[in-house]
């Protein structure tokens, strides 16, 4: 028997149409699915009434455990107990070492220690990647979900990080594949927490999303138009959150007591930090609460909480400073801020922001499942579930793409923030005289050199048929699906010679990489710049010295004669040197001498070829041309 | 000729009534369609139409329109919770037959 929820007016679905979709914040540390039932998206409780999973997989003798009763095997049996898998999602196991160093972890490694891909996890069930331990995590929530709705699920929408990168995009939906989950798309997590508030609907404007978790702080600056969100800058601190706030108050509590941090064990610093998140959390209502540690009783007020954690609050406004910067934008530019994290619940963090952004902040909606609700409003709507008229929310990549050209250079040809799904094309040629095979090195990343940018695949065109350099079309075309995922292919316009590569990108990129790679790019624009043309100048230089130097071998005996032809070679030489050490213009002034000093070679050279192109011909050829 | 709702299915209704923030209630109607004829429709009610019949039941006013009365008269609203499932179900006299899932429904000659 099937149980009904109450339909909006006139949207009643028909009998076996609907179709069951959620949303699934799949969190570093928690993790929650969501759904539309009775015309509102709300998060989905398990058995116990928990709304949160936490996103810890436990390996154990008996089978595979997720959740609460994972976590509770962290202390007891570190080694089989993943957390934090997300962290590990599409990076190397260099990035990994580097995440912290301390993880309890033994990483399946070669006879030299490497690793290829991402790490993998020894555990007594086997060896797992991150992209296993993940989908553990979905299957659980995936499993909850169709309790509730009463059926299978026929998709979801899977939020990541505004900064994920390809890698880390095409993890998360392997998980997905693995746990039997069909995925509409991905969403950015801040763009979900905008829907939340149907800020979508609104038609325009700028967005911020602060994001102070459990672990992690992050600011999007995103910008609405015409329905489609841009992210225009990340930021953040991966080491600030939720915890940090309860150490502040520990500290507080052990100094009040007149305890030495360094004199008690870890049990009672465990004791410590659980009074003190419980007195954070009581602060949240009343303006004073009664503390108790051990045999000592003190009490803390609001306010004294208050200037105890500002300094950590100062952090993240110092950060959504830098990200407005970033976007180019002054905080009165700002059209609404929305709060996501529990720990967004502080009072203090709410003044301080309201006081910055000049905004009232939207807090409205539970911020730990703000993330979940706007993305089961997405999936709702991807389902077709809702009336046609309700809009698709577009995403736009976050770095530009691109593919590497002569002298290290990067040429993009999907620039960031381009709405997807996209498919450009670009037509590169040969360089040199009867190349047959180009490699495509495909880039990711704002800045001019591909040195500075990330490398995500490179693949061979074969098969191009021998011509003088520059003879050869070859059409480079980018395409990204509505994931953000990418494929390449390259084709010989006159021979129809194809490869293709979908990018399985080389994992390894880590979160203040990706940030950083941003930032970069504002920060080093004009040294870029500069860069840039240099490199350009050089790889002119090359090709002049290269033609010239065919030239003078093969027609420089016969049409010059000997003062011309090493004053020549001179020019030659020196054009080299200037190459080698000078900068820019310089270069650019000694390819344009070169150009003038040889000018009379190259039109002698011309009239020969001519001379000889019609040498035996009749008049009445001549007259078709 | 009456709809009734348990005092559980009532619960359910106003609290999604004051979530949501308006509607007068909820209505109850047929429509042919779905694989045993007959489907089921259940949506909250912002305008009223003046054909509609109502009912009221522990503070729960349940609209319905003449036509879908007559496969509805005497169906009882109740909420069902089945382990993390939980909505509401048609106790439904006239009901002769339903389709394995119950998402529609067939009734006894009705002549």
């Amino acid at each position: 028997m099937a149980l009904l929820q109450i339909s909006e007016p006139g949207q009643a679905p028909e009998p076996h149409q609907y179709k069951r979709a959620v949303g699934i914040d799949l969190g570093t540390t928690n993790s929650l699915v969501a759904a539309v039932r009775s015309g509102a998206a709300e998060t989905l409780p398990d058995i116990d009434g928990h709304h949160t999973l936490p996103s810890v997989v436990h390996y154990g003798e008996q089978g595979i455990d997720v959740g609460s009763s994972a976590k509770a095997s962290a202390l007891i049996d570190p080694g089989n107990t993943i957390v934090s898998a997300k962290r590990m999602m599409g990076r190397g196991l260099e990035d990994v070492d580097a995440l912290g160093g301390v993880l309890p972890y033994r990483f399946v490694t070669d006879a030299l220690g490497k690793s290829e891909g991402m790490p993998f996890i020894k555990t007594r069930r086997g060896d797992v990647s991150p992209v296993e331990v993940s989908a553990e995590i979905l299957r659980s929530l995936v499993g909850r979900a169709e309790e509730t709705l009463g059926g299978d699920l026929d998709g979801a929408v899977i939020t990541v990080p505004a900064y994920f990168d390809d890698a880390q995009r095409q993890a998360t939906k392997d998980a997905a594949r693995l746990a039997g989950l069909k995925v509409y798309r991905l969403l950015n997590e801040p763009t979900a927490a905008a829907v939340a508030y149907g800020l979508d609907q609104g038609g325009e404007g700028i967005i911020a999303v602060y994001d102070l978790g459990g672990g992690t702080f992050d600011i999007s600056i995103l910008r609405l138009e015409k329905g489609v969100f841009e992210v225009m800058a990340t930021g953040g601190d991966t080491a600030l959150g939720g915890d940090d706030f309860d150490r502040l108050v520990a500290r507080w509590m052990l100094r009040e007591a007149g305890i030495d941090e360094s004199s008690i064990n870890p049990l009672q610093l465990r004791e410590a930090m659980v009074e003190a998140c419980r007195v954070k959390e009581s602060l949240t209502a009343g303006s004073e609460v009664e503390v108790n540690f051990g045999e000592w009783r003190g009490r803390l007020s609001r306010a004294q909480f208050n200037e105890l954690v500002d300094p950590l609050i100062d952090r993240t406004i110092r950060a959504f400073k830098r990200s407005l910067r970033d976007a180019g934008l002054k905080a009165n530019e700002i059209d609404e801020v929305v709060m996501v994290g529990g720990s967004t619940r502080m009072p203090r963090v709410r003044e301080r922001v309201e006081e910055f952004s000049g905004r009232q902040p939207l807090t409205s909606i539970d911020p730990d499942r703000v993330v979940a609700v706007g993305a089961a409003l997405q999936a709702n709507v991807l389902a077709g579930n809702k009336s046609a008229e309700d809009m698709l929310l577009l995403d736009v990549i976050p770095l530009s793409l691109g593919l590497e050209t002569m002298g290290g250079l990067m040429e993009k040809v999907i620039h960031r923030n381009t709405t997807i799904p996209v498919s450009r094309a670009q037509e590169f040629t040969t360089y040199k005289d009867g190349q047959t095979a180009m490699a495509i090195h495909v880039f990711q990343g704002e800045r001019e050199l591909i040195r500075d940018n990330r490398s995500l695949a490179r693949f061979e065109l074969r098969g191009i048929p021998a011509m003088p350099a520059g003879g050869a079309k070859i059409r480079v075309t980018f395409q990204v699906d509505a994931d953000g995922l990418l494929s390449v292919a390259a084709e010989e316009l006159s021979t129809g010679v194809k490869s293709s590569i979908q990018v399985k990108p080389s994992y390894g990129l880590s979160d203040s990489d990706i940030s950083r790679m941003l930032k970069d790019s504002f920060a080093h624009a004009g040294d870029d710049r500069d860069a840039r043309a240099l490199l350009e100048q050089q790889v002119e230089a090359d090709r002049v010295v290269e033609a010239l130097v065919v030239a003078l071998d093969k027609d420089g005996q016969t049409l010059l004669d000997q003062d011309e032809y090493s004053s020549l070679l001179a020019d030659v030489e020196s054009l080299k040197q200037c190459r080698k050490i000078g900068d820019a213009k310089s270069i650019a002034r000694e390819i344009e001498r070169i150009a003038k000093s040889s000018e009379e070679f190259a039109a002698r050279r011309m009239n020969q070829g001519i001379r000889q192109a019609l040498s035996g011909q009749k008049l009445d050829d001549l007259e078709e041309f | 000729m009456a709809i009734t709702v348990t005092i559980a299915a009532a619960r359910h209704i106003k609290g999604q009534l004051s979530r949501r923030g308006k509607g007068f209630g909820i209505r109850l109607g047929v429509r042919t369609s779905g694989c045993s004829g007959m489907a089921y429709v259940l949506e909250f009610v912002d305008v009223v139409d003046e054909d509609d019949l109502v009912f009221e039941d522990h503070e729960v006013k349940v609209f319905v329109d003449p036509k879908s009365l007559v496969y509805l008269d005497g169906t009882e609203l109740d909420l069902v919770k089945e382990g993390l499932n939980e909505g509401l179900q048609f106790n439904n006299p006239n009901a002769a037959s339903e389709c394995g899932c119950g998402e529609s429904f067939n009734v006894a000659d009705a002549g």
